[in-house]
């Protein structure tokens, strides 16, 4: 089944993405209201929490050109070193920019 | 101020979800970059600026509105749409389910309006400061907002000037929410046990990312780290 991106059928697109997007933000705590929260389970989801941004990051960085190697690389060492998160990302977005401007 | 008790009920103090906003202001400078690529994208495929502006407002979830633009025609198929818009912000269902202790404390109402501005890195900074011992839904609200205004007003900027931004990356400004999220994830609480489900999420984030279907690879990385945690229990200690 197709939507023609008549006027009509984009709205009605953009009210499908719309409502499928409010079910993942609203899903979560939803399914969680009928979970018991032991200190197993808050434990699985402050693993969880953390990992997200893990399995965000490491396709990015594997597969990602020298650019995006480079920006990860900087503010990961500067975080670890500086503890500042501003000037970190600042200094990783600028060493992106550098990488691409040279090689 | 006590962080243990989760019979009390969670009210948002206005002055910290103010202070929230400015605080995420300056990386709503640069969402309003992604948002100018994406209107500009947007009306490259014959999208209408009303169009992709209305997307942007209603939808506001970034990877996915870049993806609706791969399957966008004369037609749109139906089902690939709500799979692939699933798919990538199926990560908000873990989001959310991560702030559910603190999210139980609060109304019905508040908690499902809060959630509407749920995305990448309002939750970053509230799951970092829960693993710190601090409850910050604030942010969630007012973070949100300011990236939820910087996303519109970018998307507006792109479809009517897009022309000044046709690269992003050439600035490097496609690696800001990558560099964003990991300064989040080195600022939270380190130990052996965090070590070794990063390493197990990686893992099996890449074997999704080469093996199964497409955008699952956060979901799928997310829930193998949260399984070293459901075995792997964390002694209690003291707050201090």
């Amino acid at each position: 089944m197709s939507i023609e991106t008549s006027p009509l059928g984009v709205l009605a697109i953009i009210a499908v993405m719309a409502l499928v997007t409010l079910a993942t933000r609203w899903g979560g705590p939803f399914l969680m209201s009928y979970v018991t929260i032991n200190p197993r389970i808050e434990s699985f989801i402050n693993t969880m929490a953390s990992s997200v941004l893990i399995a965000i990051l490491t396709p990015m960085a594997i597969t990602g050109d020298l650019g995006a190697r480079v920006a990860l690389g900087t503010t990961g060492l500067l975080m670890l070193v500086l503890h500042k998160p501003l000037p970190s990302i600042a200094a990783g977005i600028a060493a992106a920019a550098a990488a691409r401007y040279f090689f | 101020m006590n962080n243990s008790s989760s019979s009390a009920v969670y009210r948002l103090d206005p002055a910290r979800v103010r202070g929230e906003f400015l605080r995420l202001l300056p990386i709503s400078l640069f969402v309003i970059a992604f948002g100018t690529a994406f209107g500009l994208a947007a009306v490259q495929k014959g999208i209408l600026p009303l169009e992709a502006t209305f997307m942007s407002v209603l939808v506001f979830a970034g990877a996915s509105q870049f993806a609706a633009l791969e399957l966008w025609g004369d037609q749109v198929a139906l089902l690939p749409l709500m799979a692939i818009t699933f798919a990538i912000n199926s990560r908000h269902i873990l989001m959310g389910a991560s702030l559910y202790p603190m999210l139980r404390d609060m109304k019905t109402s508040q908690r499902y309006g809060l959630l509407l501005v749920l995305t990448d890195a309002n939750w970053a900074i509230a799951a970092q400061d829960y693993q710190n011992g601090r409850r910050n839904l604030e942010v969630i609200l007012g973070g949100g907002i300011v990236l939820w205004l910087a996303w519109l007003i970018g998307t507006l900027l792109g479809v009517y000037f897009g022309g000044l931004l046709a690269h992003p990356e050439q600035y490097g400004l496609d690696m800001v929410l990558g560099c964003f999220l990991l300064a989040m994830a080195l600022g939270g609480r380190k130990n052996p046990r965090v070590l070794l489900a990063w390493i197990v999420a990686a893992a099996a984030a890449m074997a999704a990312y080469w093996w199964l279907p497409p955008h699952t690879h956060v979901v799928v990385g997310a829930l193998a780290g949260g399984v070293v945690g459901f075995f792997w229990l964390e002694r209690k200690t003291d707050e201090h």
